[in-house]
Parts: structure tokens; C-alpha cells; sequence
């Protein structure tokens, strides 16, 4: 018994079946005569539920032992072993609707594990034939399932181990109901009446939402014909109907379209009078005029995707492939993977009712969003309908990701294409908040032996209002900072840290001493910045802090003649970078500097013992997709008399080296995120004709 | 006898030989199996990877699907389609309830989507919480007083609290629901509901038949959630304010992101019956230090009847923690069910920031159709309670931090007002209703949310102003200026001409709209000067002040540039402004700024033109934003306002600021101007008489405070700064700055 919980859940994979059911079967239950009934429990036990387990351990206790090595030996599917199917042999219950991960779903087998993926294991492959030895399918296991379960033995979430597994895969391929005798499977199938099923064509009645995986039905045609990319843009039809099973009621509501809206509109039915040899699947006709298929899929901008005898259509596939925007006519679908695929993105959904409606609801769309739809609709037939591996692994990870729903992969993850994951940009710092002011930021101060113009600026600094700890980051290993009672006198804490090696990246550590959102980094020789441009700074940095707020402002350059980047110090009317010898920013951006810069830009920076401010724009402005805000007017931080002893910054080789920096970075991060603005932060009334005094910032720009 | 126990001794000896050697070879052999298996396939020069039992078949199998399938399967041809939906909808009722089956989406087609509710009778009693989810109707756009135009129904009988026990349940609902002419078994109602069912067993049966009604109920489990036809709503207070709400406690992003205690939870333990499992298992996993899980057995008058060996002591703990010192200190917050699945935590959780971890097996996440919980919560199984530390442990700091700040953007966007939580459920049964024009899943779940971004608007979120990161794309280069003109065309020197001139001089001008609201007939076409771009005259509906915000087909570009006729304007404060939008194409970039203020003695907002060191409007007299605002102006704000600005014909710009903070939770952008900018707008112009008036400003002031309150919040917020050119004012040679204009006078 205990044995039976534990493997009663499996997973069933079908794509055509269900369908069927949801299609006529309820209308007529009621009505059926209790023999047919039984066959139609029997059906719905399949079909819903697919397949599973219990029912084969109790047939052949030993199996487990039996795997060992013959999948070694015997690679054909005659050699696997036979099982008769006694007619007496239980047929399973109708399945449980209400069945949820909660209630059905064994989640004690996957537990917790380090790695947050689930183990699936593959029951070995029987053959399955009634008492008088007639095969339960008329297909046995089909091309398809064999590739999707290959998939899934390859893929990360196999094991071999029945004991290590959670979920349960049966053999027996119920892909294709047509091909399998009702009474019989269920029978193989017996007793997994809890069996979580990805089925090709659910409707809102019959899916569990939450436990159920609807899958697209694959489409045969994807692994026999390539279709020539094809950029978004304009198509000579605008809707295109290429199904042949079309009921009549709606081929005449089409036609009627067609009529209305002439070329446009093209609408395809199958050909009567093909000669010997065409594959009349590969062909599609209109008034004797013949079409290649899947080909003039790629000739439309919309593509009908209409409900036939199944909810779920093989023709989505195609349409998707040809990167046609699938306009999806089947009302209560549960399109496949919609649990986590948004098919707003991709599809245009038109209630039965509205068909007539279609022409002039699809014309509403603007055109830019039909782009964006053929590009997001070819974008996932590549990634979950192009094969049966896709297929599969894209069913094995929503099911994972329900079991570890806090490792689950996000929406972005699922939905976007990749040009798009690489050109949006998704700032960490999200959320629109403006901090309060009470909290004031710490002052990390880099010095190395410049006591003297340390001090000063420790002085300078103790001045500014919202100034709520200063640090000290002593750089020097060689020599002790100055003893305490040499520092200058404060309110605010002091606290100094001894580096224990000399590098530019420790200014940027996110060290436990900064309590505060609001860093504020600066040289010990800044000297010449005022109480009110630094508490301005800080005021400004409020209003965006996820940037980072600075005072001198420099700028990148596309040198045409050396075909590379140029740093720019000069007076020019543009910003791209603030130097982090005096700029605000966000604590968070010390931790991704520290551990999460790409490439090997940290351990160059502090082998150049150059370049950190700019490697710190890079990152912020990459991460955030923002320009730096550079505060108050140009002036002369440094002291006067201190240009002659530090003649770095105007030194040529200096400049040289700098534009190396932007180089070496832009081909780490591949692509150059620095934004240029031509604008700056000013008090609101600085240079106003205002008295001086009523103004909250005076002192600024005064040198 | 022991010749009889030496033999079965023997006998069992062997046995449990045997059996350990069976055990023991399958262990070797399948030991031996993995390399064996490595070898083989080397040897095929088959797949590498994981070892695998699954032997890649090479026979030669059967497509699953035969080529000729899909022509055979015309066998329902005779079925009509049409028939097929009748016969669905007449079998899925009740439980199966879908929009397909129980929702007639024909009345909702002429006039949209419009909300009646029934008028209140006399003698009905109705709960506070009640009244304010039918006010939220009331004073939303899509309140409808004529049932005829209605699409959706409320009733105005309490359906609230189903607690047969609470003092707020209502008698004998099913008769007075029954007698309602409207009711037409429920087809298109929809049905608030927080509690349902009593003890012992808390079904979710509303004791009156709901008919084909829908649900927007509270603590709904799976089980007996219709999907895509119900809405999940979170449980609320009944001092859940009614209007605006408070903000998260988030005030800034900490880091490290993590707090005093990783995870905390404070409550009821109920000790037996249903839902008491989870929270009498809590203390398995407290450990006083940074995992604190307490519980109080104290409720109901005879709870020491029930109490069991450990109520003592955790009553003990329980009263040595202050619970909102826990809920401000935590990273993550436990929200287990209750009694019911939903419980009050999970709201409190989610406006502290602290990360709600639920422990709720079953219960179908509030406005989970489209809020991806995913990104703002932990979602934990019950059975698993022993692993939650170790989860939320595991959880990275910058998982944290997002999942931090999307239960702030969730909070706000969708439940810290009645109002909100009614807008989101109707906004998603809006979406359900007309398909093709709905929301996709970025639009719920990024800032600003689903109420301020109207799908009919646009089916592409690049013509919304908040996406364009998302997108990786960036707004249009080129904007559209909107004159607003109110005096006739006498004379060549009209202020309006000039601007007209500089304006179409922009390098990012595309075109220029006039806006006719004078009283006057149009102006001959050769009256307007010749300009590089095409001007566009169009004659105000109404003449009404809102006219200037109307969403005109001919503005074709993203940026707006709104203009007074009177505004003096040079072409480089155009161009300047121009660039600076284009870095805030959410926000108002504009010249001159008011600033709002509380006056404490008033006990009222008060409204300043004076010069300030901060403002938090920029008047749309000349002023650069995005064209979404005039849609979103136009269809989002409540005829009350809009009339009163129209009535007026004053306000319409501080409407506009209200607006646009609200959406942006942003200050407006002040860009600079040349000095006199200011004294012309007070000074000669045809305005003057208006801005001097003092009742102009008076009304200003009322303005605000109206709109304070439609709000239910202040929006606006305050900026200290101003943008300029990145040379302005500085010491160097003119020639050499971009923007020199700006600089003379």
C-alpha cells in the first residue's frame, strides 16, 4: 500500500487525446447507455490521466532488477519484454478533478536538495498485448515519445535510481488516442488515478490548473521542413486560413471575411486533385491555385489557429515556426505552457462568436506590436515546440518549478526572447522611492599618507548636516595611521580601517561599518567642495538613488580616426561618467563592485591602480540603464596649492591610460552602457536674482 | 526441541544469507552498470552526459501521428460548432462555472465594460467595509446608474461576512436575492465575500444560492476556485481605509538586505480542528534567535478547556514580543492559514516589506490570475515546515531585495485601499471580457501596475512611457507642441506667433498642433507664419479647459510639449527641455514650478507660486510629457474633477501634476529658464488678469484639496533641484556651451 502512494504520481503525456473528451464527451454522457459509459470512463481515465505506475509494479515486481542490463544489449524496441494483460485486470477509476500539487502530489519524495531540481525516472519499456497476445497501441512506441523520453534520460533531471526519483515517467505511449485501444491501456495504466497529466488539448473544464501541464501537439512537419528565417515586417496577406478540417459553419464565416476584405484575406483548403506522389499534407488549394505548406505560412502577417474536432491543433506549431502570429479561435483552450508562457505577447485571442469580428479586431493592433508579436511568437516555437526534447524539458521545469517555486524560473526568464534579454535592462534598485533624509550617508574617505590633506577634508566634510559617520579607509600597510588624539575633533563617529593590501578596490568594499543607504566616496584631497554642494549632493541623490551623483562630470567619445573610445576631461556640454573622487551612490553598488564585476576589471584595476571610478560607472550604468547625475557647477576641487605635487590627473600618459580603461571595459561588459546627458542638478534657485540668504544652498560653485 | 531451535536458527541464518547476497549482487551489479553503460556508448560514439537506463531506440518507429490523420478527423462536421458552445454552457453551471458557460458577454458589447449596483434598501444593514467596496464602484469610471447599460452587477445586500456566527451576517439572503428582478440566477453579478462557513468546519458555501455569479471572495481554495471566473481577493480589516491607503514601510533598500530576524510569525494557535496543524507544529521551528514563531492559545472565553501541555509556555514567549517590532525588524514573514486560508498576516506582511512565506496549502494567491507571486513571496507547503528556515535561508540577498520591493510595488499598486482591491478585480474581469485588448503579465507586475496602464490605450507597451528599460528600447525623438489658444488672432506681435516661430525652429519639433478654444472662429490659414513643420489647427470640443489634455490622433509623437498661448519660449529652452525629457519620459519636464505645502492651522494643503527652494508641480503652460497623460487624463480621472477643472477653467495643470505623481510616485523635472520667463507670465499678457485675480488663487487652493481627497493621498512630492545645461553659468567661453541661450537675456 505504502508502495502505491508513493509511485501514484506520475506524468502522463498526450497530445491528442483529451480533446476528444472535452470536445462531445460531457454533452453525452448523461444520455449513453452504462456499457458505453464504462468505455468512456475507461477513456477518461486515459486520457486525463494518462498513465502511471503502481499498476506495473504490482505486474512485474522485479523490474527494477530487470533494467539492469538489458537496455545495455538490446536497443530495439521488439526486444523488450511482453506482458499479457488479463482481461479480468482492473480498469482504473475516472480521474480525480480536484486532484492539486497539494492533495495529490507526493512533494516529500523531491524534499529539499541543494540544487532545487526534481528527479525523474523512466519506467523501462514493455510491450504490452492483450490474452490473446493483440498489442494494446497500433503504433507500439512511436518516434515521437521515444525522442521525448531520450530527452528526458539525457537531460539533468534523470535518474536511474527509482528511489532517488520523484516523478514517474510510464513507457507506454499514449500520445496519439487514435492509435490505442481504450480498455486495454487503461488497464496497463491501472490505478494511476492520481497521475498528473501534460496533455495536448485542454479545456478550461478539464485542466487542473496548478497540476496539469498543457502541452503544445507537436507538429511532425517541424522536424522535415526548415523555413528560412524571416525578419519581422509587413507580409503580403494579412490573415491567412490554411487548416483543412474546418468546420463548415466557420469556413463560411471565413469566406465571408475574405469577401468582404478581398486579397488580404487568404484562406486555404486541402487539394482535391494532386498528382501521383505530392504529400497532400505539403499542399494547401485555392480555387485550383496550389500552395506549399508550411511555406505561405511565412507569406502572413496573422494566422488562423481554429478549433477542430480537438481544441489543440498540430497547425499552431507550423504557424508559430513560420513566425506568424497565431490568432487563436477556440474558445476555453488552455493554450500550451500557459502557465508560464504569456501568449499575450505572442497570439491575438478571438472568441468563436467573434469570428466575423477578426478582420477589423486584428487591424486594431498597432504595427510595432505585431512585430513584437512575430518575433515573440517564432521565439517560442524555438524554444518550447520545436522538438519533443523542447517539449519535454519545458513540461519537467514548470513542474519543477511549482516544486521549488521560490528557485522557480521568473517570467523574464520564460518569455523573452534573447535579443530582448540582452538589451533590456532590469535595475536592481526597482522600486520608486525617494529615502528619507534622516539616515544621512556615510563618508568613505580612500587615504594612503596625506594626513595632513586628509584631516582637512575630514574637517570639511564634519560640516555638511546630513553627514552620519565618516570612514576612514587606510591604505597604507607600511605605515600606522596618525594616534587618536591627533584626529580632529568631531561630531559624528570615526572609524578607520587598515587595509591589508595596498588596492583602489578597497574604497569600493562594502564594508559592515557603512550603515547607511547613502555613500558618499571621497579623496583626501578634495578639499574645495562647501558644506552646501556636498549636503546638495546628497539632496540629489535622494531624488535618484540608483545613480550615481558626483561633481566632476566627464565624458567617453567615439574616436572616428582610431576607430576606439576617448576619454574626455575637457569643458564639454556632455556627461557620461562622474568621478567617484567625490560622488554619492548606493551601498549596494560596493557589494556588486566587490562581487559581481565581469571579467577580470577588478583585478585590473587594482593591478593599473587606475580606472576604478570609471569601472564603477560602467557597472551602474549598465546594471541600471542610467546616466550619472553630476551636481553644481565646474570648479577646482583640489586645493591650489596642491596641483603642482599632484599633476597625475593633467599628466598625458595619464589621459592615455584612461582611454585604454574605457576600451578594455567596453569589450568586457561587449557593449558600451555608459549614457550621455547634457543636463546637471542645481539648487532651483542657484543664480536666480533671489536673496542670497533665503536660498537653501548659497554656497555653491564659490570658490 | 533444541535440535528442533538449532535447525531454525540455522534456517533463518541462510535465509538472511541469501537475502543479503540477492541485496548485496544487485547493489554490485548496479554498480557495475554505469561503466559498462560509459563503455558502450563511447564505443557508438553515442551521447555523452548523464548515465542513462532509457536506451535510445534505433529502430525505426512510427510517427505518432499519422500523415492522414488530420484529414479523417471531420467526423463532428455534423456537430455545429455553435450548438457545441450552447451545449457547454448549458452543462457547466455551478461548480464548473466559466466565462463561456455562466457569462453573457453580448450585454457588455454596446457599452463597454460599465458596473451598476443595485440601489441600497431601506432597513438593510451594510457593513463598513461593504459600503466602501460599493462607493470604490460609485466613484469609479465604471460605475453605470442605468442597469440597462450595465455589464456586470453588484448587489447592495452585505455578502461579506457568511459566518452564520458573526454579528454582521445577513438573514434570510437567499430569499432577498431571489426577489431581485435583475438577478436572472446570478448571470453576470459578481459577489464580494471575506468569510464564509462556520465552525467546525469553515466550508466555503455562501448559505444562498450564488446561481451562475461570480466570486471575488477571500481565502478561496483551489479546489473550489473556478478558474478564470472567480477572483481571489486578500482578506482586509474593516479599517482597510477606502480610498488612497498608506504607503509600504519601505523607506530605503538596506544592505546586506537582511533584518534582526529572518523569519517571524505571531498568532493564534487553535489548537484542534481544521487548519491547526500547521500553526501547533510552529514551535518545532522557533528558535528564539532569528527564526521566532509564536503562538497563544488564548482566544475565546474556554480556551483552558483545550489547552495542552505546551500553551503555557508558549503564552509565556508569546507576550515577550511586540508583534510590530517584528514585523519591521524581519526579512521574511510566516503566513500560515488560519481557520480559514487567508489570513490578516499576509497583508500586514506585504505593506512591512517583510517577504510573506505562505503556509497555506490550497489557497488560491489573491488576484493570482495575474500578480506572478512568485517575484514578491515565498511560496512554502505545509508539509514541508521543517525545511522553511533552511529555504528562506537559502534564498539569495538579491532575490531578497527584489522580492522586498515587489511586495511594495504589489502593496501599492493593488491593496492598500477598498478602492484598489475593487479596481484590480474589476480590471480583471475587464481583461477576461475583451481579450484581444487585455493586459499581458509585465503590465500587472511592473511599476505602475495595472490600474494606471489602460490596455485599450495601446496594444504595445512601447507607447506607454513606463517601459521602454523593460523593452530595451527608447521613447521617439521628436515631439508634438500643443498651443492652447483662448484670444482671437488680431495682431502680427501676439505673443502666440512668436512662440509658434521659435518653437517650429526645434531640431525635435515634428509638428505643431493649435488648439482653437476661443470663442472666435478659426483664423485664416495665411494669418499663421510659415514654419519648417506642419501646424495643425483644431478647434477645442467644448471649448472646455480638458480639451488641451484630449488624446488627439494627430499627436503621433511620444513627447508632448504643452504650451499656454502666452508663453514665451526661446527655440534652445525648447531644445534643452527636450533632452532632459528624454531621460524622464515618465515624469513632467517643465519651466516654472509651485510648490504645495500642509497648513497645519488650516488643517489643509496649501498652494505657493512664491519662489521656493522646492516645488512639486511645473505648470503645463510649458511643460514636456508623454502622451499617454492625455489618455490617461481623459479616461483614467472621475468626471467630478475633470468638470470642476472645466467649470473653472483653472486647475487643469495642478490636476495634471496630481496625476502623473500619482502614477510615478515621482517629483515633476524643472529645467531652466531665461529670468524674465516668470514676469512675462505675470506681467502684460492677456493671462495677467487672471493670474492677478485672487480668486484664481483661491480656487487653486480649494483645487488641491479636492483632488487631495479623490486621491485619498497627497501625490505630489517635493524636489530640491533644478536640471541646467552642464555648462550653465560656467566660467568659460560662451562659444563654447551648447545651450548659450539660455544664459542671455
Amino acid at each position: 500500500m505504502e508502495k502505491k502512494t508513493w509511485l501514484s504520481r506520475a506524468i502522463g503525456l498526450s497530445m491528442c487525446a483529451s480533446v476528444k473528451y472535452s470536445a462531445r464527451g460531457p454533452a453525452l454522457i448523461p444520455r449513453m447507455k452504462t456499457k458505453h459509459r464504462i468505455y468512456y470512463i475507461a477513456l477518461f481515465s486515459v486520457v486525463l490521466l494518462g498513465l502511471i505506475a503502481t499498476g506495473m509494479f504490482q505486474f512485474w515486481p522485479h523490474s527494477i532488477e530487470s533494467t539492469a542490463d538489458w537496455s545495455v544489449e538490446r536497443r530495439s524496441v521488439h526486444d523488450s519484454p511482453l506482458v499479457h494483460l488479463p482481461a479480468s485486470s482492473p480498469i482504473p477509476e475516472r480521474g480525480d478533478l480536484s486532484c492539486r500539487m497539494h492533495t495529490c502530489f507526493d512533494v516529500y519524495r523531491c524534499g529539499y536538495n541543494p540544487k532545487n531540481r526534481i528527479k525523474v525516472y523512466i519506467y523501462p519499456l514493455r510491450r504490452y498485448v492483450d490474452e490473446l497476445g493483440a498489442p494494446i497501441s497500433s503504433t507500439g512506441l512511436s518516434r515521437e515519445y521515444n525522442e521525448l523520453l531520450s530527452a528526458i534520460s539525457d537531460s539533468e533531471f534523470y535518474t536511474d535510481d527509482v528511489s532517488r526519483a520523484c516523478l514517474f515517467i510510464p513507457s507506454i505511449d499514449v500520445l496519439n488516442q487514435n492509435s490505442l485501444r481504450i480498455r486495454e491501456t487503461a488497464q496497463a495504466l491501472a490505478q494511476l488515478h492520481r497521475a498528473l497529466l501534460a496533455g495536448g488539448g485542454f479545456s478550461t473544464w478539464t485542466y487542473r490548473q496548478g497540476y496539469d501541464v498543457s502541452i503544445p501537439v507537436y507538429s511532425p512537419l517541424s522536424a522535415e521542413v526548415e523555413l528560412p528565417k524571416k525578419q519581422p515586417g509587413p507580409r503580403p496577406y494579412f490573415v491567412l486560413s490554411s487548416q483543412t478540417a474546418v468546420h463548415m459553419e466557420y469556413r463560411a464565416e471565413l469566406e465571408a471575411l475574405k469577401a468582404e476584405n478581398g486579397e488580404a484575406v487568404l484562406i486555404l483548403d486541402k487539394c482535391t486533385n494532386l498528382s501521383e506522389g505530392v504529400s497532400p499534407t505539403r499542399k494547401r488549394c485555392y480555387k485550383g491555385q496550389v500552395y506549399d505548406y508550411p511555406q505561405t505560412l511565412q507569406e502572413s502577417t496573422f494566422c488562423v489557429v481554429l478549433r477542430g474536432a480537438r481544441l489543440g491543433q498540430a497547425v499552431l506549431s507550423d504557424v508559430l515556426q513560420a513566425g506568424c502570429v497565431p490568432v487563436i479561435i477556440a474558445d476555453s483552450y488552455i493554450l500550451p505552457f500557459s502557465e508560464v508562457l504569456d501568449w499575450k505577447r505572442a497570439s491575438v485571442v478571438v472568441p468563436e462568436d467573434k469570428l466575423s469580428e477578426m478582420y477589423s479586431i486584428l487591424k486594431s493592433i498597432p504595427q510595432r506590436q505585431v512585430e513584437e508579436m512575430q518575433r515573440q511568437a517564432h521565439w517560442f516555437w524555438e524554444a518550447y515546440f520545436s522538438s519533443m526534447k523542447a517539449i519535454a524539458l519545458a513540461t519537467l521545469q514548470i513542474i519543477n518549478d511549482r516544486i521549488y517555486p521560490y528557485a522557480a524560473r521568473s517570467y523574464e526568464q520564460w518569455n523573452d526572447p534573447s535579443v530582448v534579454k540582452w538589451s533590456r535592462v532590469n535595475s536592481p534598485l526597482f522600486l520608486p522611492l525617494i529615502p528619507p533624509r534622516s539616515p544621512g550617508f556615510t563618508a568613505v574617505v580612500l587615504t594612503y599618507d596625506r594626513v595632513e590633506s586628509l584631516f582637512r577634508v575630514i574637517t570639511e566634510i564634519s560640516k555638511v548636516p546630513s553627514l552620519s559617520k565618516l570612514l576612514v579607509v587606510w591604505n597604507n600597510q607600511n605605515k600606522s595611521p596618525p594616534e587618536e588624539s591627533l584626529w580632529p575633533k568631531i561630531t559624528v563617529p570615526l572609524k578607520v580601517v587598515r587595509t591589508t593590501e595596498n588596492k583602489l578596490s578597497n574604497r569600493f568594499f562594502p564594508y559592515d561599518e557603512i550603515e547607511t543607504e547613502a555613500v558618499l566616496a571621497i579623496d583626501d584631497d578634495i578639499i574645495m567642495l562647501t558644506s552646501d554642494e556636498l549636503q546638495f549632493g546628497y539632496e540629489v541623490w535622494r531624488e535618484f538613488p540608483d545613480r550615481l551623483v558626483g561633481y566632476p562630470g566627464r565624458l567617453h567619445l567615439w574616436d572616428h580616426e582610431m576607430s576606439k573610445w576617448k576619454y574626455e576631461s575637457e569643458w564639454t556640454n556632455e556627461v557620461s561618467m562622474v568621478l567617484t573622487g567625490a560622488a554619492f551612490y548606493h551601498k549596494y553598488f560596493n557589494y556588486l563592485y566587490t562581487y559581481k564585476m565581469p571579467g577580470d576589471i577588478k583585478n585590473w584595476v587594482d593591478a593599473h591602480m587606475n580606472c576604478e571610478d570609471i569601472a564603477m560607472n560602467f557597472l551602474v550604468a549598465n546594471i541600471t540603464g542610467k546616466a550619472p547625475i553630476k551636481v553644481t557647477p565646474r570648479k577646482k576641487f583640489k586645493c591650489p596649492e596642491c596641483t603642482a605635487i599632484d599633476g597625475l590627473s593633467l599628466d598625458q600618459t595619464h589621459m592615455v591610460e584612461r582611454s585604454e580603461c574605457i576600451n578594455k571595459f567596453a569589450s568586457v561588459f561587449g557593449m558600451m552602457p555608459l549614457k550621455v546627458v547634457e543636463h546637471r542638478a542645481d539648487p532651483v534657485l542657484y543664480k536666480d536674482d533671489f536673496p542670497e540668504k533665503l536660498k537653501s544652498f548659497p554656497n555653491i560653485g564659490s570658490l | 526441541m533444541q535440535a528442533k531451535k538449532r535447525y531454525l536458527i540455522l534456517l533463518s541464518a541462510g535465509v538472511c544469507l541469501s537475502l543479503l547476497f540477492y541485496f548485496g549482487g544487485l547493489q554490485v551489479r548496479a554498480t557495475r552498470r554505469n561503466p559498462n553503460r560509459r563503455e558502450d556508448h563511447s564505443r557508438n560514439g553515442l551521447h555523452s552526459g548523464p548515465d542513462q537506463t532509457w536506451p535510445h531506440f534505433s529502430d525505426h518507429l512510427q510517427p505518432f501521428m499519422p500523415w492522414d490523420q488530420l484529414e479523417n478527423e471531420d467526423y463532428n462536421v455534423h456537430i455545429s460548432p455553435k450548438q457545441k458552445r450552447d451545449a457547454n454552457a448549458s452543462i457547466y453551471k455551478g461548480k464548473r462555472c466559466r466565462m463561456e458557460s455562466c457569462f453573457d458577454f453580448s450585454i457588455c458589447k454596446k457599452n463597454g465594460f460599465k458596473v451598476y449596483t443595485y440601489p441600497q434598501q431601506k432597513g438593510e444593514k451594510i457593513s463598513e467595509s461593504y459600503q466602501n467596496i460599493l462607493s470604490a464602484i460609485e466613484t469609479s469610471r465604471f460605475y453605470t446608474s442605468d442597469p440597462s447599460q450595465a455589464c456586470l452587477f453588484v448587489l447592495s445586500l452585505d455578502t461579506l461576512d457568511r459566518d452564520q456566527l458573526s454579528p454582521q451576517y445577513v438573514h434570510s439572503l437567499k430569499t432577498k436575492v431571489q426577489n431581485l428582478h435583475l438577478w436572472n440566477n446570478g448571470r453576470n453579478h459578481l459577489i464580494f465575500n471575506l468569510y464564509s462557513g462556520t465552525w467546525p468546519d469553515y466550508t466555503e458555501d455562501l448559505g444562498f444560492d450564488i446561481g451562475q455569479a461570480m466570486l471575488a471572495k477571500a481565502s478561496i481554495g483551489t479546489e473550489n476556485f473556478r478558474p478564470h471566473f472567480d477572483v481571489s481577493i486578500p482578506l482586509f480589516s474593516k479599517d482597510h481605509p477606502r480610498t488612497g491607503g498608506d504607503r509600504g514601510y519601505l523607506k530605503f533598500n538596506t544592505i546586506p538586505p537582511f533584518r534582526k530576524y529572518m523569519l517571524v510569525f505571531k498568532g493564534k494557535r487553535y489548537l484542534t480542528g481544521i487548519g491547526s496543524d500547521t500553526r501547533n507544529a510552529l514551535y518545532h521551528v522557533h528558535n528564539a534567535e532569528d527564526v521566532v514563531l509564536l503562538t497563544t492559545c488564548k482566544h475565546g472565553k474556554d480556551w483552558q478547556k483545550h489547552k495542552d501541555a505546551r500553551c503555557d509556555k508558549d503564552n509565556a514567549e508569546y507576550d515577550k514580543y511586540d508583534y510590530r517590532e517584528m514585523l519591521h525588524n524581519a526579512t521574511f514573514c510566516l503566513a500560515p492559514r488560519g481557520r480559514r486560508l487567508g489570513s490578516f498576516r499576509f497583508l500586514e506582511a506585504l505593506q512591512a516589506a517583510c517577504v510573506p512565506v505562505m503556509l497555506s496549502n490550497g489557497w488560491e494567491l489573491p488576484f493570482s490570475e495575474v500578480i506572478d507571486w512568485n517575484t514578491a513571496a515565498v511560496i512554502g507547503d505545509e508539509r514541508l515546515l521543517l525545511q522553511i528556515p533552511s529555504t528562506v535561508r537559502s534564498i539569495h540577498q538579491d532575490k531578497i531585495l527584489a522580492l522586498r520591493q515587489q511586495t511594495q510595488f504589489l502593496w501599492e499598486a493593488y491593496f492598500s485601499s477598498v478602492e484598489k482591491i475593487v479596481l484590480t478585480t474589476l480590471e480583471i474581469i475587464q481583461d477576461r471580457i475583451f481579450k484581444h485588448i487585455s493586459r499581458n503579465s509585465l503590465l500587472w507586475n511592473s511599476h505602475p501596475g495595472a490600474l494606471f496602464a489602460l490596455p485599450q490605450y495601446s496594444a504595445y507597451l512601447g507607447d506607454f512611457p513606463f517601459y521602454y528599460a523593460d523593452l530595451g528600447i527608447k521613447p521617439s525623438t521628436k515631439f508634438t507642441a500643443v498651443i492652447h489658444a483662448v484670444t482671437p488672432l488680431v495682431s502680427q506681435s501676439q505673443p502666440i506667433l512668436k512662440l509658434l516661430v521659435a518653437v517650429s525652429k526645434s531640431q525635435y519639433c515634428a509638428q505643431i498642433v493649435v488648439l482653437w478654444n476661443c470663442d472666435k472662429p478659426l483664423p485664416a490659414k495665411h494669418r499663421w507664419p510659415p514654419t519648417s513643420v506642419p501646424v495643425i489647427v483644431i478647434e477645442g470640443e467644448n471649448k472646455i479647459m480638458g480639451s488641451r489634455f484630449q488624446p488627439y490622433d494627430t499627436i503621433l509623437t511620444d513627447a508632448v510639449l504643452s504650451l499656454d498661448e502666452d508663453t514665451v519660449l526661446s527655440t534652445t529652452e525648447v531644445d534643452f527641455a527636450f533632452t532632459v525629457w528624454q531621460s524622464f519620459p515618465e515624469r513632467i519636464v517643465g519651466y516654472p514650478a509651485r510648490s504645495h505645502f500642509w497648513d497645519s492651522n488650516k488643517e489643509r494643503w496649501g498652494y505657493t507660486s512664491k519662489w521656493t527652494n522646492d516645488y512639486s508641480m511645473v505648470l503645463t503652460g510649458a511643460a514636456i510629457y508623454h502622451r499617454y497623460y492625455h489618455y490617461l487624463y481623459t479616461n483614467y480621472l472621475p468626471a467630478s474633477l475633470k468638470n470642476m477643472v472645466d467649470q473653472l477653467a483653472n486647475c487643469e495643470d495642478i490636476l495634471m501634476n496630481f496625476l502623473v505623481s500619482a502614477v510615478t510616485k515621482l517629483p515633476p523635472i524643472k529645467v531652466t529658464q531665461k529670468k524674465q520667463y516668470k514676469e512675462t507670465m505675470m506681467g502684460q499678457s492677456s493671462r495677467a488678469s487672471r493670474w492677478a485675480d485672487p480668486d484664481h488663487f483661491a480656487q487653486r487652493q480649494t483645487c488641491m484639496n479636492k483632488f487631495a481627497n479623490w486621491f485619498g493621498t497627497m501625490p505630489l512630492i517635493h524636489s530640491q533641484m533644478r536640471l541646467d545645461p552642464v555648462l550653465f553659468k560656467d566660467q568659460v567661453s560662451i562659444l563654447r556651451k551648447k545651450y548659450r541661450d539660455i544664459e542671455r537675456l
